[in-house]
């Protein structure tokens, strides 16, 4: 796939003038300036107002505007037990769903890289899900699907004795995880039938004239060929899903109580249920600090399966 | 470091500066464009938030366009359309930080007076009322006017009024035996409801239970008020997990959860209304508006619908008391076609406009004293005309409970703290509901929450 692409080492400068250089450098950035520019625009700068109103009591159900209050905000996303409860709510729903999405994206992945009649119309129909609006799809989920007066799902279950389940209500974070499931298995399958179509033939071939068995084969040449493509998958997958908001919005609203309400919607609703503009900043601003150390660290990862694809 | 290397950053650096300067600049300029566009402008655009109820989107959003727009052709008037908690949110988001987004707002008892306090709404007796003879103000049904005024002067004005009451299934009822008082008590439906209950084909009886204050407190909050429960007491101090509100809370639940829909912890008013409408509730304890949208959308459920007052306990009469009504934040653009808009849609004129197009059962009910004189009304509207009014003129927001309470408000606590806690405390009795927790459990976080607030705070 295109995103494994090998990266050169850039061409080193040093032996020419320096005025040369500085003007080639420049040259260089120059296209990339306006989206450098964008991006401080449209990210730093209201990262920056986050910062400010962090430190203000600021709640617009109360008039006289924002005043000073020092960490007082900070104290409080330490010591609040919702936003604890929706920290670990987040890991909880990312964890299962890229691992659970990965394991039947294999599974798919390795179905679909056998040659049979229809392959391409399955192939697109296995796609589907990702193509569509995650709002979409939530919406879908929750009416059509889930409903317990109308849904399709209990509709198929009558004969097996269940009717009007409310799984939204009964199961409301397994059927949050399952929607997440179902819209990233394609994305998961696609990565990983790409790692499949790059198999040396040769190896494989050879592998089958010594008499390996075919369990034998996939667990000893594809699965360390695959690696990199899994944890490319998780990786992409887990950025994506840590900051699911469409389906907890759209499906529960982050209920009943708060049994689905994770990360991402708990600062939405800081904000436009509690009004509390200070203390979704200060949640925010420490949202992002444990983003930026889990990035460093999936970064790190990341590096790794460039270097793994650029040694083999 | 190279000294080019440090050039380029100090370059980086300026380039950076220059970028905020220009975004500083953008957010500027476009503030004091807005207050230059602040105007008494009779014509002009006109941006209304409203919730999404049948009734405005199934009636005034399209006569706006086919009639008002024509008769007033240099106003132009834009809907934004929300449910019940995200209209809150934006137009307090709107309002507070001034940002005047909105030129007219749906709102109701609850933040009319509580905005009139904090100078964000337009005094519209002394702006409008008073120069508007054929306005005719003292029409307005005086238990709604008076819930939308703060210091005698109305700040917002009624697009359709409620209570709320009981609505049966006549035909399931007679079949089960059972004959539906005109004021029943929470026991007796609690009855009829374990009777009439079919799992799977026919609810006992729907109730809300979508968490939001305007949601399923509306209606718990009335069952909490006739077991003699409360809010506050007196000293402010939280009572929500006094014996009279656990009472009333397990009722509620068990109910709902015994004899209810499936999923309730999903359902309010528009999802119920559904529900009911395609003959999946035996009864259903909802909003007296209802009833309008039944008579028009669903004839054959309407014909076979009975309606009884609000169910009691302990007190006389349990209805809420509500609103949808329109008010013009203070120093909005247009304010002169905002009030030629406003004064429209809450109009006589606009009541037999309705009646024209969709005949007077149609025409949105409880905010004007002639429409239930009328003899077309009477006579459109006969099954439930009355009891909605006596519903409205039976509620007294300054004693809703048993015992004195320190604040105003039937099925809400007029104070601002309470936007946030009865959200909080829906969503814990949601999910008592859902069977995600005890009701003990949803209580006690309840009144964790809200003793987070000092009595002084409280009130105000």
């Amino acid at each position: 796939m295109a995103v494994l692409e090998r990266v050169n080492p850039p061409v080193t400068t040093a032996a020419r003038p320096r005025a040369a250089a500085r003007r080639d450098r420049w040259l260089r950035r120059l296209p990339l300036l306006p989206a450098l520019i964008y991006t401080i625009v449209v990210t730093q700068i209201p990262f920056l107002v986050t910062l400010w109103y962090s430190f203000q009591s600021y709640f617009w159900d109360t008039p006289g505007g924002a005043h000073w209050t020092g960490l007082s905000n900070y104290k409080t996303v330490f010591t609040n037990p919702n936003f604890r409860s929706a920290l670990w709510r987040s890991v909880i729903m990312t964890v299962s769903a890229v691992i659970v999405a990965m394991l039947l994206g294999i599974a798919f992945a390795v179905l679909l890289d056998r040659k049979f009649f229809g392959r391409g119309v399955v192939r697109t129909l296995i796609i589907t899900p990702f193509l569509i609006m995650p709002a979409a799809a939530a919406l879908i989920w929750a009416g059509p699907m889930l409903d317990p007066n109308f849904g399709l799902l209990n509709y198929l279950l009558t004969p097996f004795g269940i009717h009007h389940e409310a799984w939204l209500s009964s199961h409301a974070l397994g059927s949050v995880i399952v929607v997440m499931i179902w819209q990233w298995t394609p994305f998961m399958t696609l990565i990983v039938l790409a790692g499949l179509q790059s198999q040396p033939n040769d190896v494989l071939e050879a592998a089958r004239v010594d008499g390996a068995s075919a369990l034998a084969i996939f667990r000893r040449i594809t699965m360390p060929l695959l690696r990199p493509y899994i944890e490319l998958g998780i990786l992409l997958g887990s950025v994506y899903l840590v900051n699911v908001f469409d389906a907890v919005r759209l499906m529960t609203n982050g209920g009943p109580g708060t049994s689905t309400t994770n990360l991402p919607f708990y600062l939405y609703e800081e904000v436009n249920n509690a009004f509390d503009v200070g203390g979704a900043a200060a949640a925010g601003v420490v949202t992002v600090v444990i983003t930026i150390i889990v990035a460093t660290f999936a970064l790190r990862m990341f590096a790794r399966v460039f270097q793994f694809e650029g040694t083999s | 470091m190279r000294p080019s290397s440090v050039r380029l950053r100090m370059l980086g650096a300026v380039a950076c500066a220059a970028a905020l300067v220009v975004a500083a600049a953008a957010c500027a300029s476009s503030n004091s464009s807005g207050s230059a566009t602040s105007s008494n402008s009779d014509s002009g655009t006109v941006t209304v938030a409203v919730v999404s109820n049948p009734l405005i989107t199934g009636q005034m959003i399209p006569l706006t366009e086919s009639v008002f727009e024509k008769q007033n052709p240099g106003i132009h008037v834009k809907f934004a359309t929300y449910t019940e908690g995200d209209l809150r949110a934006a137009i307090q988001k709107d309002v507070s930080t001034h940002s005047n987004a909105f030129n007219v707002i749906m709102i109701g008892p609850y933040e009319a007076p509580l905005f009139a306090k904090d100078g964000w709404l337009t005094n519209l007796s002394t702006q409008y009322i008073a120069g508007d003879a054929g306005y005719d103000a003292s029409d307005l049904l005086p238990p709604i006017a008076k819930s939308l005024s703060y210091q005698g002067d109305l700040y917002a004005v009624p697009f359709y009024g409620e209570s709320s009451m009981m609505y049966y299934n006549k035909s399931l009822l007679a079949k089960a035996g059972i004959t539906m008082p005109q004021h029943p008590t929470w026991t007796q439906i609690a009855g009829f409801a374990a009777k009439l209950n079919q799992p799977g084909k026919v609810a006992g009886i729907c109730l809300r239970g979508l968490a939001g204050w305007g949601d399923n407190m509306a209606s718990l909050d009335t069952v909490v008020n006739t077991f003699g429960g409360e809010w506050f007491n007196m000293n402010w101090a939280p009572q929500l997990t006094s014996p009279a509100f656990e009472k009333a809370t397990n009722f509620y639940v068990n109910l709902v959860r015994a004899d209810g829909e499936a999923g309730a912890s999903a359902d309010s008013f528009n999802q119920l209304l559904t529900l009911y409408g395609q003959g999946k509730c035996a009864m259903w304890y909802d909003s007296t508006v209802a009833a309008t949208s039944i008579a028009t959308t669903y004839p054959s459920v309407y014909a076979q619908t009975g309606y009884a007052f609000a169910p009691t306990d302990l007190t006389q009469s349990s209805g809420w008391l509500w609103s949808w009504s329109f008010g013009i934040p203070q120093g909005t653009a247009n304010s002169g076609a905002a009030w030629k808009f406003v004064s429209w849609a809450t109009s006589k004129q606009y009541d037999s406009l309705v009646a024209s197009k969709y005949g007077w059962s149609a025409v949105p009910p409880g905010s004007r004293t002639s429409l239930y004189s009328n003899p077309d009304y009477q006579k459109a509207a006969a099954p439930f005309a009355s009891i909605t009014l006596a519903s409205i003129d039976g509620t007294d927001p300054d004693h809703p409970t048993v015992s004195q309470v320190p604040y105003v408000g039937v099925q809400f606590v007029d104070i601002p703290q309470f936007e946030n806690l009865g959200v909080e405390v829906g969503q814990q009795i949601a999910g008592a509901i859902a069977g995600t927790e005890s009701v003990s459990q949803a209580l006690r976080t309840s009144q964790g929450d809200a003793s987070q607030y000092t009595p002084s705070e409280l009130s105000g």
